[in-house]
């Protein structure tokens, strides 16, 4: 066992952590952040989707000693500071882009890297950056229009502040 | 702006900012105070003797509690997992029922048969001791192709010598027979229904927390309907009295009908609690779920269809082999037959049908219902030959179906069902128009100028919902009822919890159930709550599955508000010194018809707790009303699918370019929500026909066991749909007038991606191919297509 | 999995160092090895995370090379104008790794050394004539690939960088297994700066990535889809699974094959 020390939502935290604790581990075990969701063993289906120093990467996949002093941002920290939905969380509200709600933290993750990457992404480009993220509830319809929506309500918000 | 609150309002669903703020609560989200983690060690083997487990070095390692293993089981005196439908075959007898232990005791039958189960302070340990344990097996040979299932001189189960669990039929053979004597058209059709995994995103998980004090049981579980649950391991497995068991289901990450069963990993962690006096925990990797979770589908069938020469259909025959894996699972039985059989109808006013299902035991995973259950596989069955028919009659895909329709309600079909209403007509014309199947032909020379070949699928499906009356599912062998229950409690200040038996996993009750109550009580959707999943709170429930949810629990809580209405209007009557028949209930308000004089919903309501002024001789305070809604008939949704493809004949590759979709569901509560079901089911549907396949090596290994090799669909896999509800016709005999969307997608959907595949291959003189339509199947069906014309 | 020692060394003498202890092994992005971890498939007394090394990433240009640091992840690759000017088959290849989610950890030097037979990259290397650069020497491409899962790399040898010789024109065409997302079979060509063309080919070997010298012989006398056509492409040594037959593996070669051809004329 070793303490590790990261920035997890923009507090600083630390817990204990062994050899092959991975990151979704020490997020829902040690830290009890358990809105990160661990849906498969085979690093595919990106229920699991956190940020690490800004990018994303499937916490199932990484090891949390490797995370030690870094960034992490989750499903939890995604939220405004008041409380209220992020303007990705209210695109999946609005487009009723989640259902069982499991694999929808790593989805809303997985896409908040594609538009910082992306901000105007096309039909094609958002279901083949949604490769690493499998939902059994909603056949992606309704998370591809939530995508899209985010993207325009970002891309609105960005063109007011200039 | 209409409200959005109401019936027919696309209300926002109340339950995402739990889940989108990462604040859902799941089964594995939760851990007991003292809990301990257990790991099953399964088998490798899908078929053995067992002939030793020996656990004394597992018991010494570092952590280890206590390993468990089937002696321990058996010594403890634990009934088996019980099995909720007992099948009749065709000669009056009862189906071959064997033993299906919580931990494998002389043999193992499946790969990931339970064997030992080690409980230890961590899961690392559990499973570290797991290695130690030394276990000694004979491997037999593995029953798995259900064709030589009979005559293999295996048996899975002793009592079963040919493997046969049930023979069962429906339909009149005989007028069947006489019509395929008098066609003037017969078509064949011999194909696979692919075995598949339900897999839900959420893997299974069961925590069991025995409370010494009480002599209390507390099951936390992933179930679609926790009192089910209550019921077949309270009663028939632990022998615990519904008093001292609570089974709670909180936030269920999708079910797909894989967890309404009562899993052996339940029982074990609520019995073994009570032996170590403290929590056990148990969740699923996803590996061990491919092994562990009841599978779908696998049927091997042969179709016929007799028609004449004008393309009108005189008898159907089928004759299916369904695959119950090792052991019978909750609702396995009826899935193949009463919910498979019944549905050969489908649309069509086919005068005669028979069907005959023999269920076999083989060395695999247990089958049970997945999505649909059987009546995807009727549909498929149906709305295939029915294209193979067209094709080789030269026929119009929609024409021959539209020359067979039923238009006059009610219809008894030949298959024991009674179709209360429908509009078949309506949903095929919708759908034509949203796929402009007028302009096929002008896309289908767009694509051949890119080298694609284009084919375009239709499939007009009907399903049976709500099941249904319980006398009459009794008749068939279920062996619990098959009603709902629900309790309006007003609390005094005029809010209301609703407490429903249904149990939401994705379905959005929380919101459609709210408008339901908010609709007829006119307060607004805020001032109700929805609880759900809890035996402890709710009086009783049947579940989630089968689309019952709106139509059998939506309706026992309209039963339950109209009883809060009727008890109001006496309380109304009595503030307002008028007759209880002047009393109406409307907007929210009890009125003296045709006065102004009025009693708002929460002015009654506290009356009803504060009884100063009320008809106490007359009625009881409070205000709390239970019902259960046992339903008349089955509910039938139906609908046309057109799914259009484009196949790339260098790679044998399928794109599917464009799913459109016209269902009638009735009268619809929430139409963004019902949207959301049928997209669901259709990624389901086009997943089964497309991607998904758990295949089987002839030793009985799970050769697709992860999704490295168990294609899931993928964003990229699928379009944007086209769908749209039709206005509808409502069903006759609920108080709503619903009929369930949650399964249509998944049923209708495989056979139009199909006949879209055989559509575009045409050419080729290809009219079958096996799901799932694999780049490897369709290149593989060209060449040989090509090698067979080549020869001619 | 299996417990371990974890450490993270920040320079190259420290890793390797780390890794001549029994049982180390090396951790790239560990998109490949950590669910082998989870199988308990292998069982390493320590992980040395190569991931904290910087000298390990980056890409430069020298002359007529393209020098794609070891632990240079997919996605850095992937976004890399550098690479985009100089092997846009590189591009192509790696923005078809895994997912955004892999592309973000995996790197060249994880990949190149795991040689799983449907990885993407070992066609590239192999097509290109890569140079496998260590901590201890420089191994030719032909001579680096062995087999199934297997490369010539010692206990302690770390892949440090990769140098591509720089084509005239270069193209990935990946044809997907329909489950993993890995290569069925896919296809890397490169036209090299003399006129001959070379073609890597992954996940269709029963041995793994290999070179098809009859196409290569066809391509570099006529660069055209036609004379793909006339190429035969024998299924002896491609390998069987549930989602192909080695029949269709070959014809995918061929398939592929003719659409990088179209893909740079």
């Amino acid at each position: 066992m070793a303490t590790i020390s990261m920035t997890v939502n923009g507090k600083q935290v630390s817990g204990e952590a062994q050899g092959n604790t991975l990151l979704v581990e020490f997020l829902r075990q040690e830290l009890k952040l358990t809105g990160t969701h661990v849906g498969c063993d085979t690093s595919q289906c990106g229920a699991c989707v956190v940020h690490v120093n800004g990018e994303s990467v499937k916490s199932c996949s990484v090891f949390a000693s490797a995370c030690d002093g870094g960034s992490v941002t989750t499903i939890e920290g995604m939220a405004n500071d008041d409380g209220t939905l992020g303007v990705i969380q209210q695109a999946f509200q609005n487009e009723h882009g989640l259902q069982c709600g499991f694999c929808t933290p790593g989805m809303v993750m997985s896409i908040a890297d594609m538009l910082k990457n992306n901000p105007q992404p096309t039909e094609a480009e958002i279901r083949e950056g949604l490769k690493g993220n499998i939902c059994r509830c909603t056949g992606y319809h309704n998370i591809v229009k939530a995508a899209q929506s985010a993207a325009a309500t970002l891309a609105g918000a960005a063109q007011a502040a200039e | 702006m209409a409200k959005d609150n109401v019936i027919g309002g696309s209300m926002k669903r109340r339950e995402d900012t739990r889940f989108l703020k990462g604040k859902g609560r799941y089964t594995d989200d939760m851990n007991r105070p003292n809990q301990t983690y257990a790991y099953i060690l399964r088998s490798w083997s899908a078929h053995a003797t067992l002939n030793s487990v020996d656990t004394a070095a597992a018991s010494g390692a570092e952590g280890v509690i206590r390993v468990f293993t089937g002696k321990d089981i058996e010594e403890a005196g634990l009934g088996g997992v019980p099995c909720g439908w007992e099948i009749t075959d065709k000669h009056g007898n009862p189906m071959k029922e064997p033993a299906h232990p919580i931990l494998a005791t002389g043999k193992v039958r499946h790969v990931g048969d339970p064997i030992a189960v080690v409980v230890a302070e961590t899961y690392q340990q559990a499973r570290d001791a797991a290695e130690m344990i030394d276990i000694d097996m004979t491997d037999l040979p593995a029953v798995v192709d259900m064709r030589s299932a009979d005559t293999l001189g295996t048996a899975v189960h002793d009592e079963a010598a040919d493997n046969l669990c049930y023979d069962w039929e429906l339909g009149d053979a005989e007028a069947t027979d006489k019509a395929f004597a008098e066609a003037a058209h017969v078509t064949t059709l011999e194909f696979i229904n692919n075995r598949l995994v339900a897999n839900p995103m959420e893997p299974r998980c069961a925590i069991g927390d025995y409370d010494e004090n009480d002599d209390h049981y507390t099951l936390y579980t992933t179930s679609q309907n926790p009192h089910v649950i209550r019921l077949l391991m309270g009663a028939f497995v632990l022998n615990i009295p519904e008093h001292k068991l609570r089974v709670y289901a909180p936030d269920v990450g999708g079910g797909f009908g894989t967890k309404i069963f009562h899993y052996a990993e339940e029982a074990f962690v609520t019995w073994a609690s009570a032996q170590l006096k403290r929590p056990v925990k148990w969740t699923s990797d996803r590996s061990e779920a491919f092994i562990s979770d009841a599978h779908g589908r696998d049927h091997v069938t042969k179709a016929e269809l007799a028609l004449d020469a004008e393309g009108k259909f005189l008898a159907l025959r089928a004759d299916t082999l369904a695959n119950m894996g090792a052991y019978l699972s909750t609702f396995a039985p009826c899935v193949p037959t009463w919910l498979h059989g019944t549905l050969l109808a489908g649309q069509y006013m086919t005068p005669a049908v028979h069907c005959r299902v023999r269920a076999m035991f083989t060395n695999t995973v247990p089958v049970d219902a997945y999505r649909g259950a059987g009546r995807p596989e009727a549909t498929y069955l149906l709305e295939r030959i029915i294209n193979k028919a067209a094709q080789e009659m030269g026929m119009d895909q929609a024409e021959i179906r539209r020359k067979n329709f039923i238009r006059s309600f009610p219809y008894d079909t030949p298959v024991a069902l009674q179709y209360d209403t429908g509009d078949y007509d309506a949903t095929l014309d919708a759908v034509l128009e949203l796929a402009d199947y007028k302009g096929f032909e002008a896309r289908k020379a767009e694509s051949a100028s890119r080298g694609k070949l284009r084919g375009i699928g239709l499939s007009c499906y009907i399903e049976a919902c709500g099941i249904a009356p319980s006398s009459l599912v009794g008749a068939l062998g279920a062996r619990a009822g098959l009603y709902e229950a629900a309790t309006i409690r007003v609390n005094p200040t005029g809010s209301v919890t609703v407490l429903t038996g249904s149990h939401s996993h994705g379905q959005g009750h929380e919101t459609t159930f709210a408008q339901v109550v908010s609709d007829a009580l006119g307060i607004p959707a805020e001032q109700i709550e929805i609880v759900h999943g809890d035996t402890d709170k709710i009086p009783f429930g049947m579940g989630t599955y089968g689309s019952r949810s709106l139509a059998v629990g939506g309706s026992a809580i309209v039963k339950a508000v109209d009883k809060v209405v009727a008890k109001g209007k006496k309380i109304a009557a009595h503030l307002l010194e008028a007759a209880e028949s002047d009393i109406v209930f409307e907007d929210g308000q009890y009125k003296v018809a045709g006065t102004d004089k009025a009693k708002a919903f929460a002015e009654v309501s506290l009356a009803a707790y504060v009884p100063h002024n009320y008809p106490i001789e007359e009625i009881e305070p409070g205000l709390e009303e239970t019902a259960f809604y046992d339903p008349k008939n089955f509910t039938y949704p139906a609908g046309s699918y057109l799914c259009e493809v484009e196949v790339c004949p260098e790679t044998g590759k399928v794109e599917i370019v464009a799913l459109s979709a016209s269902d009638d569901f009735g009268n619809v509560v929430n139409p963004m929500i019902v949207e959301g079901q049928v997209h669901g089911g259709l990624a389901q549907g086009l997943g089964q026909a497309m991607l998904e396949n758990a295949a089987y090596d002839e030793h009985g290994q799970l050769v697709a066991g992860s999704y490295m090799d168990y294609a899931m669909p993928l964003a990229v896999d699928l379009p944007s749909f086209n769908v749209e509800t039709a206005e509808g016709t409502p069903c006759t005999h609920n108080p709503l007038g619903v009929k369930g969307c949650g399964e249509a997608g998944a049923i209708g959907s495989p056979p139009a991606l199909v006949n879209a595949v055989v559509n575009a291959l045409e050419g080729h003189g290809i009219d079958h191919i096996d799901m799932p339509l694999s780049p490897l199947r369709v290149w593989t069906a060209i060449q040989n297509a090509s090698v067979k014309q080549a020869a001619e | 999995m299996y417990n371990f020692d974890f450490t993270r060394p920040t320079d190259l003498s420290a890793a390797v160092d780390a890794l001549r202890g029994d049982g180390a092994q090396a951790l790239g992005g560990g998109q490949t090895l950590i669910p082998v971890l989870k199988q308990r498939l292998a069982a390493p007394t320590t992980l040395v995370d190569l991931s904290g090394i910087d000298s390990l990433k980056g890409i430069r240009r020298m002359g007529d090379m393209l020098v794609i640091g070891g632990g240079t992840t997919h996605g850095a690759v992937a976004a890399s104008g550098d690479v985009a000017a100089a092997i846009p088959g590189l591009v192509q290849l790696t923005s078809k790794i895994g997912d955004p989610q892999v592309r973000n950890r995996g790197t060249i030097g994880g990949s190149l050394a795991n040689n799983d037979p449907a990885a993407c990259y070992p066609a590239a290397a192999l097509a290109l004539g890569a140079t496998i650069e260590t901590n201890q020497r420089e191994i030719a491409a032909e001579d680096f690939f062995q087999g199934l899962y297997a490369t010539c790399l010692e206990d302690g040898e770390v892949i440090t960088a990769v140098k591509f010789p720089i084509p005239a024109a270069s193209t990935y065409q990946k044809f997907e297994q329909p489950a993993s997302r890995f290569s069925l079979t896919s296809v890397f060509l490169a036209k090299m700066q003399d006129g001959s063309v070379r073609v890597g080919v992954t996940g269709a070997g029963a041995d793994g990535v290999f070179r098809h010298e009859g196409l290569e012989q066809a391509l570099s006398s006529d660069f055209s889809a036609s004379a793909v056509d006339g190429v035969s492409v024998s299924a002896e040594g491609m390998s069987n699974d549930l989602h192909a037959t080695p029949e269709y593996r070959a014809n995918l070669v061929k398939v592929m094959t003719k659409r990088a051809v179209e893909a740079v004329t």
